[in-house]
């Protein structure tokens, strides 16, 4: 690629990620708008637009600009920002008024966001500048990016297969280099799912821990928003900033730090030492079932054995309620969908289509704007909530979903901090070789059940499988990202280049 | 318990999806696909589970002035707006008087 | 019943039919701002000014509950009676409408904020009054405001409103009569004035009232069939109302049919019901918990400081009139139509110390005056103390009733010392012996012949002289000790 040939300090940054740009930014080594020309250079020779692996669906290149300008021009800001100078990607379903958020839909083609989401105003105030927004399933509605109405976005590795989803143009950016964190948001797995298929760094946090306000709503009680990095770091930083209560939510709580401060400033931990001594680290039974493919399990069980020889011990537990959740949270989203998306209705704002009448208008404008899969979601939730269907479907899922719940409770409070786990049953599928939606929705089978139980959650890199990556995934206990990013750097460090070989 | 043509009708005018006639039967078929999955959660044993109000905290807000300021106008992102009002096709029930939650509730139903 | 047969009197007076009638009352809760956004809850206003993200139902934008509006409701749901619930909890009612913007609005289904209370109607002093049951009071969202009138082929959706707090309050079938449905909306405006929740403004449609209508055998127990009644905005209108809907359902059972399960709606200018269009079993609402909001906890520190808070309500507050002060029921309950009069009353006969004298000023003379010059008690022109002042000169005999009127209407036009403008326009009662006997003595020499009639025991004369002292004085002299003067000096 063009760029490796003529690196500039900006693309030598970039590369090293977040702490790396922040350092060289804040000590006047290299500016914002370098770093930002940095992102946009690479943007066109990794070919992540829309003609080449559609993961980048609208750049903000005046804006980056103008942005970084008035970031450089202010030294006292420098000093302190956490995030200066750092490129990120915003994907499509958080609100940014400058950007079009169009949700993967066309419904909201052309639509552009009077006011912005509150993760994205805290990353500009951190001095993160915004480049552009990323392609994803449409509303989120998906595992594969094939759902949005902006054409699927193709895997880095292998442009004939998918990178996950939904927030598939988030992870395929990140894994291509263009920068080193990126926001997703995730309702069953949707950050992890396709950090584990690009081999990228996906966390979802606790939920309440990141505001809403201004994530566009699929399932409201399970909606989160995540973050991608090129690896824990990048990410644990870019939620140390975005981790804040808001009075804009009324679901945001406020927890503990994410992480340790001293943690990525640390030194790594000579070998030998025993960094995680004391962690105790759960592996569930159901997560490893016998269907499962032999060289996930042994990648994981590798995962497992460095995390061992770290200090940590490792239990056999069981999560009883596993298997139900699926089935909940194909209820439970679908429900609260059919509501959430009530209100495009071709009458405030996004695209109207006319009809005979109001409801013609309405229908008109909704067969136009919804895909096949958020029209199949809208009719399933209505379904599962109407009279004489509610408490079959709904009230019985959300009670299962409380079992479901408790399972993790139960867990974590037997004495074991984390629970380790693969992120997904496979590795990145061929375009177009999902065509059964249940098939797909079993895509999320080992991530759905943290966004029932709202507890933190990431994927991280444990090797690769016929150059595929894989992803290792850890929970941890309601707002105990500390631990669970403690126990990620440690494995990461462990594991260094194997991650990703 | 399995999902009809009939039921997948009503549902889809309670959404106001619009959804094709032809592509009803495939629409029938795939639900019940999915529905039929959901069938196992009729199986599990929720008597344990007392604990209704699992409680999150809620914040809530003072009662002061100051909206959350839109940074472009109404008519920016409308589709169609006159003198203020955002305007759509006039409704069949347009002689109900205005101004009550209810009657709204039934023009909504009316054919 | 008597009182369905006062809602009868239309029709044949030996009619087998009981009215019922419930009420589900909405009204705005007096907040500065929106139940679920900070914008301005402001009346006429230009169309959509006062909308943000929230209120406009925007991809993304969330619901934040507005402490105020929970803690007026909980007044409201105190005031009547109700037990308010540790839990409740907001869902959304799901449909589409134009003015709807999110396509559902959010309310309390079947977790409500409070439930089982009562208000007490129609009663005098000492005897039972009827108690018609509250169901439940939840909080809920207005929404918006469509206008068919204003553009030809369109309607214009005006979404201000949308998003103003209220509560819904809902009887139980308990009344009997249309005069009871009124009795029992005026009580309730009442209450909700007293304590603040509402300014309870029908003509800027901050009450809004829903009735719920069915008629059944004299003596049957179970509910006939129901019709509901919407779109009723005056408290007149409603009694109206249910005497046409009870004489039309009357006549449909008189014809041997049936009545049929339906919304109606009100036409106050024609006095007319008629059906509202609507395709009937399609109301689908597919509530479920509003997973933006978590459970509303109310802590019972909470809701007893709520409680404790509470002002004397107007019930009670007829009740210790009647008692503490000897007035009438009719007279309480005039003295009590607002708090603010109430309080205005108290504060007259606190600092007067004459009770009656207070009713008879209150009721006869300031609120003559405000009704000619169209002012509340609130922006009384005279305050209760000069009012107070007042009623102590004429109790102390300084000056006349009629005077007293004088300078009061005196006072209504710039705020001065009663006293002082008695004394300044010679209206202070004359008591000082000299000055009377000046007087007395000037009038007799005056006329010497009646004079001498008089004193030589022409008792029916003195009133002739007290009037000539009077005159002679203009009206300051005391008639009382002029007559007893005049009486020494007959031998």
């Amino acid at each position: 690629m063009s760029d490796e040939h003529v690196r500039t300090p900006a693309d030598r940054l970039l590369d090293r990620g977040v702490a790396a740009i922040v350092e060289g930014v804040a000590s006047g080594a290299c500016s914002a708008l370098a770093m930002v020309e940095c992102t946009l250079n690479r943007m066109v020779s990794r070919d992540v637009g829309r003609d080449g692996l559609n993961a980048v669906l609208y750049v903000d290149q005046e804006g980056a600009h103008t942005e970084a300008s008035l970031f450089d021009a202010r030294d006292a800001a420098r000093a302190d920002a956490p995030l200066a100078g750092v490129p990120i990607l915003v994907k499509d379903n958080i609100a940014t008024h400058r950007l079009a958020t169009s949700c993967g839909s066309r419904i909201l083609e052309g639509y552009v966001s009077p006011y912005e989401a509150t993760a994205v105003g805290l990353l500009r105030a951190a001095g993160a500048i915004v480049v552009g927004k990323t392609n994803m399933d449409e509303f989120a509605m998906g595992s594969s990016t094939e759902n949005s109405a902006y054409g699927p976005t193709k895997h880095p590795l292998d442009r004939t297969r998918v990178p996950g989803g939904s927030s598939g143009g988030s992870a395929a950016a990140v894994a291509a280099g263009v920068t080193p964190v990126a926001l997703g948001s995730e309702t069953g797995g949707s950050v992890r799912q396709p950090a584990a298929f690009c081999g990228v760094v996906g966390i979802k946090p606790t939920y309440g821990r990141v505001s809403r306000f201004g994530l566009v709503a699929y399932a409201s009680s399970l909606d989160h928003i995540g973050v991608f990095g090129a690896r824990v770091d990048d990410a644990a930083r870019v939620l140390a900033v975005i981790g804040q209560a808001d009075a804009h939510d009324a679901t945001s709580v406020h927890f503990p730090p994410v992480d340790d401060a001293r943690a990525g400033q640390e030194e790594p931990h000579p070998r030998g030492t025993q960094p995680l001594k004391g962690i105790v680290i759960g592996r569930p039974e159901e997560y490893f079932p016998a269907s499962l493919d032999p060289r996930i399990r042994a990648l994981c069980d590798a995962s497992l054995e460095r995390l061992r020889e770290q200090g940590a011990e490792i239990r056999t537990v069981r999560m009883p309620n596993t298997e139900s959740a699926i089935p909940v949270y194909y209820i439970i989203a679908p429900a609260e969908a059919s509501s959430n998306l009530a209100r495009y209705d071709g009458v405030r704002f996004g695209q109207r289509r006319p009809g005979a009448g109001v409801q013609g208008m309405y229908e008109a404008t909704r067969a136009a704007g919804f895909g096949p899969e958020v029209t199949r979601r809208i009719l399933l939730g209505t379904y599962v909530l109407s009279a004489g269907y509610y408490d079959a479907y709904y009230r019985r899922a959300q009670a299962v979903r409380r079992l479901i719940a408790r399972d993790f409770t139960d867990v974590f409070a037997s004495g074991v901090h984390a629970l380790f786990t693969p992120t997904t049953p496979t590795t990145a599928f061929r375009l177009g070789a999902v065509s059964d939606p249940y098939e797909m929705y079993l895509s999320d089978i080992f991530t759905v059940t943290a966004n029932l139980a709202g507890v933190p959650a990431m994927s991280q890199p444990i090797g690769r499988i016929e150059g595929l990556p894989v992803g290792g995934q850890l929970i941890a206990s309601h707002g105990d990202e500390a631990t669970m990013l403690r126990i990620a750097r440690a494995l990461e460090f462990s594991l260094g280049v194997e991650a990703h070989r | 318990m399995s999902i009809s043509e009939s039921d997948v009708r009503h549902v889809a005018s309670l959404s106001r999806v619009g959804l094709d006639s032809a592509r009803l039967p495939l629409v029938v078929a795939e639900l019940n696909g999915i529905l039929g999955h959901m069938d196992a959660l009729q199986r599990v044993d929720v008597s344990s589970n007392a604990n209704e109000d699992a409680t999150r905290p809620m914040m809530l807000a003072d009662d002061v002035v100051g909206a959350v300021q839109l940074m472009r106008s109404r008519e920016d992102m409308a589709p169609a707006m006159r003198d203020g009002f955002f305007v759509v096709p006039r409704l069949a029930t347009h002689a109900a008087p205005e101004g009550n939650p209810a009657a709204r509730a039934v023009d909504a139903e009316a054919p | 019943m008597n009182a369905a047969h006062d809602s009868a009197r239309r029709r044949d007076a030996a009619t087998p039919y009981e009215l019922v009638v419930g009420l589900e009352v909405h009204c705005q809760l007096a907040t500065e701002t929106k139940i679920f956004c900070r914008c301005r809850t402001s009346f006429g206003e230009a169309p959509n000014v006062n909308t943000c993200p929230v209120c406009l139902g925007l991809p993304g934008a969330l619901p934040v509950l507005n402490a105020n509006a929970v803690r007026l409701a909980t007044r409201a749901a105190l005031a009547l009676g109700c037990t308010v619930h540790e839990t409740s909890v907001f869902a959304r009612k799901n449909y589409f409408y134009p003015d709807l913007p999110k396509g559902y609005q959010i309310s309390q289904f079947d977790r409500p904020l409070a439930t089982g209370g009562a208000i007490d109607v129609g009663a005098e002093s000492g005897t039972e009054p009827r108690r018609i049951g509250i169901t439940r009071v939840h909080m809920e969202e207005d929404a918006g405001k469509s206008v068919h009138d204003r553009f030809a082929d369109w309607t214009a959706v005006d979404l201000n409103r949308a998003g103003t707090p209220l509560v819904e309050i809902v009887s139980e079938p308990d009344m009997r009569s249309a005069q009871e449905a009124g009795a029992y909306l005026r009580q309730l405006k009442q209450i909700l004035e007293y304590t603040a929740v509402s300014d309870a403004n029908m003509e800027e449609g901050s009450l809004r009232v829903d009735v719920n209508i069915s008629v059944r055998a004299v003596g049957a127990t179970a509910l006939g069939t129901k019709t509901e009644i919407k779109n009723l905005n005056t408290f007149s209108g409603v009694e109206r109302a249910i005497e046409i809907e009870y004489a039309r359902q009357c006549a449909q059972l008189d014809a041997g049919g049936a009545v049929v399960q339906q919304t109606m709606l009100w036409d106050g200018a024609r006095e007319q019901i008629r059906p509202a269009r609507s395709k009937e079993g399609s109301h689908d609402y597919r509530y479920f918990p509003d997973p933006d909001l978590p459970p509303l906890e109310l802590a019972s520190a909470f809701v007893e400081a709520q409680r404790a808070a509470l002002p004397e309500l107007p019930r009670g507050r007829r009740s210790r009139f009647v008692a503490a002060y000897g007035v009438t029921w009719p007279e309480a309950e005039q003295l009590t139509a607002s708090a603010e009069l109430a309080d205005y009353f108290e504060a007259v006969v606190a600092e007067s110390g004459h009770a009656k004298r207070a009713t008879n000023w209150v009721l006869g003379v300031v609120l003559a005056a405000l009704n000619t010059t169209g002012r509340t008690i609130a922006d009384a022109p005279i305050g209760s103390g000069r009012v107070a002042a007042l009623i102590r000169l004429e109790a102390d005999g300084l000056v006349s009733n009629t005077a007293a009127r004088q300078v009061f209407a005196w006072l209504c036009e710039r705020d001065e010392d009663p006293r002082v403008v008695a004394e300044r326009e010679g209206l202070i009662k004359v008591t000082d012996d000299t000055a009377l006997v000046q007087w007395i003595d000037d009038v007799l020499a005056e006329q010497p012949a009646e004079a001498a009639r008089f004193l030589a025991g022409e008792v029916k004369l003195q009133g002739v002289f007290v009037g000539h002292v009077m005159r002679k004085s203009k009206g300051a002299a005391d008639p009382r000790r002029v007559n007893q003067i005049l009486a020494s000096r007959i031998s």
